[in-house]
């Protein structure tokens, strides 16, 4: 047989699943990931800006490091982005894609900031944030729970449902603020900015802290909750096999229904934590595309709410960093959201070189000829 | 000798650890029905595949029609006349037959569904088809389904023809059809290859015989000249009178009465179709009958996995001598009545075990709701693993290893083992050795023997009639959903078996 | 005088669906390949300033504007952008089987970070202040049909009918064609029939010799193109060659919505998209309504897209389902 000719037409790549990959080249290839998307950002900031880079890349660090306040801000960012990652965590481990953050987040707020609108001065402050807190969560809670009936009973499309909710949500909140601020200014100010109502103490003089320290137990509880309890086994069985699932006899509709008020119940958190600890305020902005950022955080992290730390610090710390460098070299704020997609984009698509082979039949052929 | 028109030369193939392909050859001509034989997972269907596309062999040649081919994609394939029928048929759902047939096919006539149906008709009249173009897919019947897969490579003017196992699913008297149609095939020129395991349909349909062992090799024979127990020994390496032990059985009481069973599926067809039979302690009542007479049906129903639509599922407790009712209770509920029922179900990566999760994991399935703690317990799952891959010999790296990635055999061993480990007072196992090697097979009949012994109440949906006269007490068959016949396993011939799975085709498809 | 309010309130919800049915009909040829593209959004952006940074730097060039170029410059430069996007995602969730709700998401913020930045500096990076207007480039592309004209010059009723449903630039009307086009080829061609054969059933696909990277590949990009165009219409016709931070809003996502509403049909997508565009300005046109109703009504398009969806798979009806692959990555070898 004509060898050229066989050497030509086989084909030139050839993928294959890897069976396994030792832990240290998995993250060697991450870091090389991470490196590259550097790289290529450095050469983006030099194209459109001629800075140097490295310059920029300590301006970054500065701008969100520099000082405690500045470290205070990123920490109560870092902990809402948390927040909602993990709360969009054991829906995606059970399979099940809530696209739908951004909503539950925002109608939890909304109902913390009814509550503190509507009630004012009228009750003690303990009483109002506890209200504020169950109806944060309780409407979280509603915001999933109805895509979930739909999606175990009638196999509804999750990502498309909770991708609509989402601008539901967003116009329930303009529609509020437009009842609440009858002048047409379309901005609801700092709800009861003078007693303070409804609003979370500080902790050791720090606005944030008890934000923070609320999420970081949560994720914590989140943790053992999926790697320890029984519910949480039963995420990963249905997120597994739904078959299998049925064939222990766990109920499946049931599970769904379970974790998505969960899912609900967190982001609710998240918008009581926002109106209450935060802003004071409701706007549809609320959630800032949080929840979308959160998938991008906990997929990133394998679904491990620990990892979710670093993932969700990577993340801020890019944001607040690039939005430092706007100001100081006199850019547009958004180069914050280009870096993190060139960035997000590298990372997620590093996975594939850990879960495939590539082979090269050319270079293969060379070695066995030299041999 | 004429030109072969596909000549496979040492081809090889290896998914990760797994060898499936072993430098296999392959010789087949036009005008014959050459079959490709094999037991389960012998490497019959990867070795297609890489004829037809899917996938690309390691090393070897393939030659067609005296010509080095390199065939990199189905497409490729088809160019080379090749065409596959595969095991799972591969049709989307949505769309008509003819939309199917002309899917993917560079015409340069423009498209028109009109003339492509008129085609489609020529074919069917030719080969003696019977189909109706324009019908949907999800209407159709599996035979059905079958058939548009045959005119579509057909249409394609394929002259080499693989058909994966393509009895599995079909009733005597469509397989009838379907050979009488291989038979018009082959004196029109064309080369089929037709995979299975069944010797006797070899026997009766092909000219020449290759028999692959473990992707290996084995050799070709003609079939005129050959007989069934050569073939058998090609096939399983040593002549075998199967040496399956069976015990007398152990002082038997009723253990589950199942009585007027009805069940229908999600289109409204009943499935089970009034089934009664009462299984016994310390016995094997095996299950025959062509894949799909609704085994899977009963099985489930019993283990509270399928809605019962009429009838009763009774079990006799032996510790209290109460009677317990099991329909319309899920399976927790039904282990919460404290009857131990043990289910190997057929598919054991879809049911049964997630693949994601670790051996560890896996033994908790059935346990992890023990305990009023909310948190699980690992410690137990974590012995019994252990247990288990030394007890049956399962190979793999570690008890932390995802089930997914052991082979066959194993996954089936930790499945077993699992479900035997809880000493169920009925075990039920469908097709439980599919897929596994002589050895593991044994092992996994020494298995339910010993479970037998302890008193269990065995129920074994098995394939291979001669396991079933050689390991089972009582012989049920079954097919459409309805109860064909009881025998006694100790006096029951392969024959009678047979008549009786066959004997319900009468009244149109099982399927 | 109500009469004249109805015919204006058609006029602009027609305007208003323009941009939504790019991105529509744009989605869904990449849905058929199976690709959900949640990153259309971000694309539509880049699609809009592709087409504005190709317009600013020839009206900036010095030459002498030539009309055609001045429409076929920010035509080709939005279509590259929007295709560069595309082949990120496609590259990400094709080749390299990412998953596509974390690539789509994250083209979407990348694409509105881009649009947004260079939006915003665009201007300094030439040294200029203030905001993006290109006047001439805006006019070119908001020239309407010769018929217009004649039929205005005929009088009452072809002037109102001129005036309602062809006052609009051409890239109006391109949306209409390239939905009918797309409805056609998914319908009557062997492409067509191939493409939607992989959003089903990938395998088959694969079996039947259709190579399947390649097409969801073209599907991508090409939807990726038509959904650009949906940004070019808005910044150039729609606003006359302004950029407004955000102004192009969440269109995006309702173009997504419009593909469920309009059960992946992209005939359908033509009407849906105009009724979608009717009720994103219908509060307009009702008089004496309060603003905060105006917002309820803002939400009726999500609300009913999601009724269609929970109806869709209530009825089960199998023509009417999502693409059966719809998000899934493919891998032949997989096992």
């Amino acid at each position: 047989m004509n060898r050229t000719e066989k050497h030509q037409r086989e084909p030139l790549i050839h993928i294959t699943r890897r069976a396994d990959i030792p832990l240290a080249k998995a993250w060697l290839i991450r870091l090389a990931a991470i490196v590259s998307a550097l790289i290529v950002c450095s050469l983006l900031i030099v194209a459109i800006t001629n800075y140097n880079p490295i310059e920029v890349f300590v301006k970054m660090a500065e701008g969100s490091l520099g000082s405690p306040r500045k470290l205070m801000f990123l920490l109560q960012e870092l902990s809402m982005l948390l927040c909602i990652s993990v709360a969009v965590t054991p829906a995606f481990k059970m399979k099940f894609w809530n696209l739908g953050a951004e909503g539950q987040v925002l109608v939890g707020g909304l109902a913390s900031a009814a509550c503190m609108f509507y009630a004012k001065d009228s009750i003690p402050n303990a009483l109002l944030i506890f209200l504020m807190l169950a109806a944060g969560i309780a409407s979280g809670m509603i915001w999933a729970l109805i895509p979930a009936v739909f999606k175990s009973v009638w196999g509804t499309n999750e990502s498309l449902f909770t991708l609509m909710m989402n601008y539901v949500a967003m116009q329930l909140v303009a529609f509020f603020i437009m009842v609440w601020v009858p002048n047409g200014s379309n901005v609801m100010g700092i709800i009861n900015m003078n007693s303070q109502n409804g609003w979370l103490p500080d902790l050791f003089g720090q606005k944030y802290l008890i934000n923070i320290i609320i999420v970081f137990i949560l994720t914590v509880v989140m943790f053992i909750y999926l790697k320890y309890s029984k519910q949480g086994y039963e995420i990963s069985v249905v997120g597994g096999s739904q078959n299998t699932a049925r064939y222990i006899g766990i109920d499946v509709k049931k599970v769904i229904i379970r974790t998505m008020l969960i899912s609900g119940a967190i982001c609710g958190l998240a918008g009581f934590l926002l109106v209450s600890g935060t802003n004071h305020t409701i706007s549809k902005e609320l959630a800032g595309g949080m929840g979308f950022t959160a998938i991008m955080v906990s997929w990133l992290a394998k679904f491990n709410p620990l990892l979710m730390i670093v993932t969700s610090f990577l993340i801020v710390f890019l944001q607040r960093g690039a939005g430092e460098i706007a100001t100081a070299f006199r850019l547009n704020t958004s180069v914050a959201d280009i870096i993190t997609g060139i960035i997000i984009f590298f990372i997620i698509g590093c996975e594939f070189f850990i879960n495939y082979k590539i082979n090269f039949r050319t270079s293969k052929e060379r070695r066995e000829a030299k041999q | 000798m004429a030109t072969a028109s596909i000549e496979l030369k040492d081809i090889s193939k290896r998914f990760g650890r797994i060898l499936a392909n072993d430098k296999v050859c392959l010789t087949a001509y036009s005008g014959e029905i050459l079959a490709l034989l094999g037991e389960n997972g012998s490497g019959k269907t990867t070795l297609m595949n890489m004829i037809s596309g899917i996938y690309y062999p390691d090393e070897g040649q393939i030659l067609i029609n005296g010509e080095e081919a390199v065939i990199r994609s189905p497409k490729e394939a088809f160019d080379y006349g090749i065409g596959m029928i595969h095991q799972h048929f591969k049709l989307v759902d949505i769309f008509s037959a003819a939309e199917n047939i002309v899917l993917g096919l560079n015409e340069h006539r423009r498209y028109n569904l009109k003339e492509i149906k008129a085609r489609v008709s020529e074919i069917i009249e030719k080969y003696g088809f019977e189909l109706d173009p324009s019908k949907k897919i999800y209407d159709m019947s599996v035979s059905e389904k079958q058939t548009v897969e045959i005119i579509k490579v057909l249409y394609r003017g394929a002259d080499i023809l693989i058909l994966d196992e393509p009895t599995a699913v079909l009733t005597l008297q469509e397989i009838q059809k379907l050979f009488e149609i291989l038979r018009r095939m082959r004196d029109d020129g064309k080369t089929i290859i037709i995979i299975t395991h069944k010797l006797q349909e070899v026997l009766e349909l092909s000219d020449r015989v290759t028999v692959l062992r473990k992707g290996r090799y084995i050799g070709t024979v003609d079939t005129a000249s050959t007989s069934e127990s050569e073939l058998t020994e090609m096939m399983v390496g040593k002549k075998i009178s199967l040496n399956i032990t069976r015990t007398e059985p152990n002082n038997p009481t009723d253990r589950l009465t199942v009585s007027g069973l009805e069940c229908i599926d999600r289109d409204g067809r009943k499935v089970i179709d009034g089934v009664s039979f009462t299984a016994r302690s310390g016995e094997i009542l095996g299950i025959a009958g062509i894949a799909g007479s609704g085994q899977r049906e009963l099985l489930e129903a019993i283990a509270g996995l399928q809605h019962i639509q009429n009838g009763s599922v009774v079990y006799h407790d032996p510790k209290t001598g109460i009677d317990e009712e099991l329909r319309g209770k899920s399976p927790i509920q039904i282990r919460e009545l404290g009857v131990r029922l043990s289910f190997v179900p057929e598919d054991r990566l879809g049911m049964g075990l997630v693949g994601n999760m670790d051996i560890i994991d896996n033994m908790m399935l059935r346990s992890y709701k023990r305990g009023r703690s909310m948190f699980v317990e690992r410690k137990g799952p974590k012995d019994l693993a252990n247990t288990i891959i030394e007890q049956l010999e399962v190979v793999t790296p570690s008890a932390e290893t995802p089930v997914r990635k052991l082979s066959g055999g194993n996954v089936q061993k930790v499945l077993v083992g699992r479900e035997i480990s809880a000493s169920p007072t009925v075990l039920m196992a469908a097709y439980p050795v599919r897929g596994l090697d002589i050895n593991s097979s044994y092992a996994i009949y020494n298995l339910l023997n010993d479970q037998k012994k302890n008193g269990a109440s065995v129920i074994f949906v098995g394939e291979d009639l001669d396991v079933l006269v050689e390991l089972c007490d009582r012989i049920m068959v079954i097919g459409s959903g309805r109860i064909m016949g009881i025998l006694d396993g100790r006096t029951a011939s392969k024959n009678e078996i047979g008549f009786l799975m066959t004997k319900s085709q009468h009244g149109g498809p099982a399927e | 005088m109500i009469i004249k309010t109805i015919f204006a309130f058609i006029n602009a919800a027609i305007i208003q669906g323009i941009p939504l049915l790019f991105g529509a009909t744009g989605e869904i040829i990449t849905e058929k390949s199976g690709n959900l593209n949640l990153g259309i959004p971000g694309i539509m952006y880049v699609g809009g300033i592709s087409g504005i940074i190709g317009g600013y730097l020839y009206e900036h060039s010095g030459a002498e504007l030539n009309p055609a170029l001045c429409i076929l410059i920010p035509l080709l430069s939005s279509i590259a952008g929007s295709v560069l996007m595309a082949l990120i995602y496609s590259f990400l969730t094709v080749t390299l089987r990412v998953n596509q709700n974390v690539t789509g998401l994250a083209l979407t913020t990348f694409g509105v970070g881009i649009g947004n930045f260079f939006g915003g500096s665009l201007l300094s990076f030439f040294g200029e202040t203030g905001s993006i207007s290109l006047m001439t480039t805006g006019l070119c592309f908001k020239a309407k049909l010769p018929l217009y004209d004649y039929l205005v010059s005929l009088g009452e009723p072809f002037a109102t009918f001129a005036e309602t449903f062809l006052s609009f630039g051409f890239l109006a009307y391109l949306a209409v064609i390239i939905a009918i086009v797309a409805s056609f080829f998914l319908k009557r061609t062997k492409a067509g029939l191939n493409l939607r054969s992989i959003g089903e059933n990938p395998a088959t696909a694969d079996a039947a010799g259709i190579s399947v990277v390649k097409y969801k590949y073209l599907s991508t990009l090409i939807g990726g193109a038509i959904a650009g165009l949906g940004g070019l219409y808005f910044v150039m016709d729609y606003t006359g060659g302004a950029w407004t931070n955000n102004g192009f809003g969440d269109r995006g996502w309702l173009a997504i919505a419009i593909v469920i509403f309009a059960i992946w049909r992209p005939s359908m997508g033509i009407l849906s998209s105009f009724l979608f565009g009717g009720l994103y300005i219908l509060c307009v046109y009702i008089p004496g309504l309060s603003s905060s109703t105006k917002e309820l009504i803002n939400m009726l398009p999500y609300v009913v897209t999601i009724l269609v969806l929970v109806i869709v798979s209530m009825r089960k009806k199998k023509e009417n389902q999502p693409p059966a692959s719809l998000g899934l990555p493919y891998f032949r070898e997989e096992r």
